[in-house]
């Protein structure tokens, strides 16, 4: 099955995706975090906004995700199925990378993101990283959001970054409840 | 490259791993170049930016400004860049010269094809305008009734602008969605060259 999670994944990069150059998108992200230090006085409110942006990003975002990979739900049978295709065809067509999944079970994983886009030409002052500011926050928030369409409360934290200084940059996720499906009221 | 990074040197503080680190002007500018995202991705980026800006201020000329802030720091990244794999180490001094660069390499390096026009106002000798008949920002993008004057690409107008500005040619950019047939996103980027600009650009023709 993980082979055809990796297959899917540069199938609908190659064949459904438009693009765009990535250097102008990763400035773009990177104009936007400084945008955020100026306008909020530490970097933890930095952090808590860039969540804020990329959990709005995420729950917008799965809907395209569904509509052009087709999964239906009997494919995520369990949250390691989830973390398989999350990494390898989430990743894959959004980013054009595909993060390593280390240790996955049923309630939590980690994800390693070698080569994170967003580090190109960025270096942390020692201000920020003393300051606790995770450069790619938005990655929590978005995964967060878009799981949460998909009836997975989830939490999302950085475990290490490059930027940092440490030798990987990785996040985990950690399952928190599979959300009830309800019926709106008044609705058959 | 990576390779030198890992061997030898083992410490126990990260800033000091960090500091042994290759810093980014030393690592080689092609390592990424050619590199592609999704489009939607960027799509979803800007949304939020521009949702951000909006929160924070109160007028759509506030916003557009906000917006130019935003690209002013991304352009003065690309021009960089750009002028770095043209290997063309001058500066450009003609107003010309610089429009036809962001005409021509700009455009190509953000969004894969050069602009639709450069034209040169006819009323007013500081004015010049690039036209894209389909800007890729504004793809997915509606803007509502009550915000008719709204361009997203104010965004764009501040990449001109920091061009503009890093080749001394200092401009008043906007940008202003001038709808035709067929083309509802159709914008045009208004340049308002700096007086002292023309100035400069008078001198240079009679000494020549």
């Amino acid at each position: 099955m993980a082979k055809n999670f990796r297959s899917l994944g540069e199938d609908v990069w190659k064949t459904r995706i438009e693009r765009i150059n990535l250097e102008f998108f990763v400035f773009t992200y990177g104009s936007l975090v400084v945008q955020l230090i100026k306008d909020f006085e530490d970097f933890d409110s930095v952090n808590k906004q860039l969540d804020k942006i990329g959990y709005n990003m995420g729950v917008r975002l799965i809907d395209d995700f569904l509509a052009r990979t087709h999964i239906k739900s009997p494919t995520c049978r369990d949250f390691k199925a989830v973390a398989e295709i999350l990494a390898k065809v989430g990743f894959k067509m959004y980013l054009n990378i595909v993060p390593t999944v280390l240790s996955s079970d049923n309630s939590k994983c980690v994800l390693q993101i070698d080569d994170n886009p967003f580090d190109l030409n960025v270096e942390l002052s020692p201000e920020m990283i003393a300051g606790g500011l995770w450069y790619s926050n938005f990655y929590c928030g978005l995964i967060r959001g878009a799981l949460e369409m998909v009836q997975l409360s989830v939490n999302v934290t950085f475990l290490s970054d490059v930027l940092r200084g440490d030798d990987t940059t990785s996040l985990q996720i950690d399952l928190l409840k599979v959300i009830d499906e309800q019926v709106p009221e008044g609705d058959e | 490259m990576s390779s030198g990074r890992n061997s030898g040197l083992t410490t126990d503080s990260k800033l000091a791993r960090k500091a042994a680190t290759p810093s980014s002007l030393e690592k080689n500018i092609n390592r990424k170049r050619g590199g592609e995202v999704s489009l939607n991705s960027f799509a979803f980026l800007f949304s939020e930016i521009i949702l951000y800006s909006q929160n924070r201020v109160l007028g759509i000329q506030d916003l557009e400004q906000k917006l130019g802030e935003i690209g002013y720091r991304v352009g003065i990244r690309v021009y960089e860049l750009t002028m770095l794999r043209e290997r063309v180490i001058k500066r450009e001094t003609r107003v010309i010269n610089v429009l036809l660069y962001i005409n021509s390499v700009v455009w190509k390096f953000l969004f894969g094809k050069p602009a639709d026009s450069l034209e040169k106002s006819t009323e007013n000798k500081d004015e010049y305008m690039i036209t894209d008949n389909e800007p890729l920002l504004s793809k997915f993008i509606s803007v509502p009734k009550e915000m008719a004057s709204f361009s997203p690409c104010s965004f764009v107008a501040g990449i001109v602008e920091a061009i503009l500005d890093s080749c001394q040619c200092p401009a008043r950019v906007t940008a202003h969605t001038v709808p035709v047939d067929g083309k509802p996103h159709r914008t045009v980027i208004l340049m308002k060259i700096d007086k002292s600009v023309l100035a400069r650009e008078e001198r240079l023709d009679t000494s020549k």
